[in-house]
């Protein structure tokens, strides 16, 4: 039964989602979730009681992942939840709890930095927890807080169950007082990994796997041993094999890039632990072409389409230029600084652009001459315009890729959404 | 004219810790200006685990996390004489922020833990009581220092750290915040003969062409004139934004004084 006051705040979040939607401010689904908390503050934990509660989190993937384990889990018994538009604060998980008309699963992704304000309400019966890096550093802070944030959770909550990512080292830390089952994804960027979350010293890393070895005055910590493993093929941008438990998985995608292969298997594992087999889940996750706009074809108005990238922090872009540097694609590179890019442009210089060497490449954005002064320090020479459409129409060529930055991206996929009929 | 028979050794001192802020950009801002002027550079990665070799033109040092300079600090004790070496042998030093804080006595953590630095600069840092994060714009410190091209002109940065610094008795800032923290009590960073120390990221000299210049004219003499215009571009942009933010913040704190 639910309470007067939970139906007016649930009543009053839709008509502010409404409102937002209709003066264009945005998708509703943040603003909704805000009023409703102010004026039930328990809706969160009422709301959550009757849904078996997944939360899905992560530096980069964590929509992805979401998306994908949704998918995965699209013919079992229970009906399903989820915030598909992203919103993962926890007044953008309320309106998505309180609309729902049964008991079922609730998949949901999380800001990493909220989830331990979440863990408590929601109750979940499951975590999903992919990387950690640095992202946003002037906003959210340094990697090894949200690392300890986590840890102390499961240091609280020991039977809580994690399915993890072994091969990152902030991971690891947090998750390892839980219940957990790792999952081996590799990992191109360790940036953030070069110490010890333990006790501070340098870790060793050997190809993908790392040790702070006891004989050299470390404290023991390992990586655990895994039960799934993701191991890419030689084209490793296009397919992967997945090794649970000695049986092997063929994974292929219509997303691109190593990142989705490995939001992927920890998606495969995780639906796994609802029954369903490896094979059926790959099967169903095979066919998502765009997520959240992540991949998609934006027209160019000149009769060329361009592909739609995401990339938010260092690792993100890491990723995204190994998997474009063997293309034959020119690239947009579209960075804004506001608050939810990260108002620090400084990570420019994180990023390994001179894989770009050899594309065209345009500097574009509200932060253009940020990135140019970036790109010309690769001697890429980039064309320079704020928009990044003019800067791809520029550009020579069928193969043009944009990459841009969180609010870059939202811009240009709210173009798209308009440009569909 | 430049002429130069050796390549340029530019130093990137532990960038695997000291490199969470981008700074590693200031080694790439360096070698880019120099080759642009037909002077070979290379970059060269000091790892944490290695000792400091005396023998490079420019050493490096960014901003870390707490854990990360804490193994800067016991490393840099380790190569503390090649590297004060290297720099009253005509090598020099950059550093920003947590590696800035280092090149003093001290620094004292929000924890009470007090971490010991090389000593170059009579200076020691306590964390503050809380963060400054944000665009800071600074007037440079008039100096012998900058040599026969005077000081650059404003200098644009973007800060994020707890700590406050305070320079001994005679020590020069880089310069007067005008907008922004930096050491906290109305300066920032350091100027020594070629050596800059500072808490400003961006990375500091690609967001300041003529900053990179006065500190790589430090090593190889009088410049020749590039075409900067894109490089002064942002630069100008940086200062419009940082000022910006200037008054923003004056505003904020009269109306809170205001109650």
């Amino acid at each position: 039964m639910t309470s007067l006051r939970t139906r007016v705040a649930i009543s009053s979040g839709r008509m502010a989602g409404a409102v937002s939607r209709l003066t264009g401010r945005g998708q509703g689904a943040t603003i909704s979730g805000r009023v409703m908390n102010a004026i039930a503050p328990n809706l969160l934990r009422d709301s959550a009681q009757s849904q078996k509660v997944v939360i899905v989190s992560s530096t980069n993937g964590k929509t992805t992942t979401t998306r994908l384990l949704v998918d995965a889990l699209v013919e079992s018994d229970f009906p399903i939840i989820t915030n598909a538009t992203g919103a993962n604060l926890a007044s953008g998980i309320a309106p998505v709890l309180a609309g729902a008309k049964q008991s079922g699963l609730a998949i949901l992704e999380v800001d990493e930095r909220v989830v331990s304000k979440v863990i408590d309400p929601l109750n979940p019966v499951l975590l999903v927890l992919g990387n950690l890096s640095r992202d946003q550093l002037d906003r959210y802070g340094e990697v090894h807080a949200v690392s300890a944030a986590w840890r102390k959770l499961f240091i609280a909550n020991p039977s809580l169950a994690v399915i993890a990512n072994s091969s990152d080292p902030n991971i690891v830390w947090a998750a390892s007082p839980g219940t957990v089952t790792w999952v081996a994804l590799g990992r191109s960027w360790r940036e953030d990994a070069n110490t010890c979350p333990s006790c501070g010293r340098l870790l060793e890393w050997t190809n993908d796997s790392y040790d702070c070895p006891i004989d050299n005055g470390g404290c023991g910590f390992t990586q655990p041993e895994a039960v799934a493993h993701l191991n890419f093929s030689e084209d490793e941008n296009e397919s992967a094999t997945l090794l649970i438990q000695e049986k092997s998985h063929e994974l292929r995608l219509a997303l691109p890039g190593k990142w989705n292969l490995a939001n992927a298997a920890l998606a495969v594992v995780a639906a796994n632990s609802f029954g369903v087999t490896p094979k059926r889940a790959i099967a169903l996750m095979a066919t998502v072409t765009n997520v959240a706009g992540r991949n998609m074809k934006l027209p160019l108005g000149d009769g060329r389409n361009a592909q739609v990238l995401l990339a938010k922090n260092p690792a993100g872009w890491t990723e995204v230029l190994q998997y474009l540097s063997p293309r034959s694609t020119q690239v947009v590179v579209a960075v804004n600084a506001r608050v939810a890019d990260g108002k620090d442009t400084s990570w420019l210089y994180d990023v390994p652009y001179q894989l770009l060497r050899g594309h065209s490449v345009a500097a574009a954005g509200e932060r253009c001459l940020d990135v140019a002064v970036r790109l010309n320090a690769e001697d890429l020479n980039p064309i320079i315009d704020s928009d990044p459409i003019a800067a791809a129409r520029r550009l020579k060529g069928d193969d043009i890729t944009i990459v841009a930055s969180y609010t870059q991206f939202s811009a240009l996929y709210d173009k798209y959404r308009k440009s569909k009929p | 004219m430049n002429a130069r028979e050796s390549t340029l050794r530019i130093g990137l001192v532990y960038p695997e810790i000291l490199g969470t802020y981008g700074d590693r950009g200031n080694a790439l801002i360096i070698a880019q200006r120099a080759q642009r002027r037909g002077i070979a550079a290379e970059i060269i990665e000091i790892d944490a685990r290695e000792p400091i070799s005396s023998g490079l033109d420019f050493y490096l040092l960014g901003g870390g996390e707490d854990d990360s300079q804490h193994i800067a600090a016991r490393s840099l004790q380790e190569s503390r004489s090649a590297l004060i070496e290297a720099h009253n042998t005509g090598a020099v030093i950059v550093a920003v922020c947590a590696g800035f804080q280092l090149l003093g006595h001290s620094y004292e953590a929000a924890d009470g833990s007090l971490l010991e630095g090389i000593g170059l600069i009579d200076m020691i840092t306590r964390a503050g009581a809380n963060r400054s994060i944000g665009e800071v714009v600074i007037e440079a410190e008039p100096s012998p220092n900058w040599g026969t091209a005077g000081p650059p002109s404003l200098i644009t940065g973007f800060e994020n750290h707890g700590g406050r610094t305070q320079l001994g008795q005679g020590v020069v800032p880089l310069g007067q915040v005008k907008v922004g923290t930096g050491n906290g009590n109305g300066s920032d960073g350091v100027l020594g003969e070629r050596l800059l120390g500072t808490y400003l990221h961006g990375p500091v000299l690609a967001r300041n062409p003529e900053l990179a210049d006065r500190v790589l004219s430090w090593v190889v003499g009088p410049l020749d004139e590039i075409d900067d215009s894109l490089e002064r571009s942002l630069h100008d942009e940086c200062l419009s934004r940082g000022s910006a933010q200037g008054v923003k913040r004056w505003w904020q704190n009269r109306m809170l004084a205001r109650g």
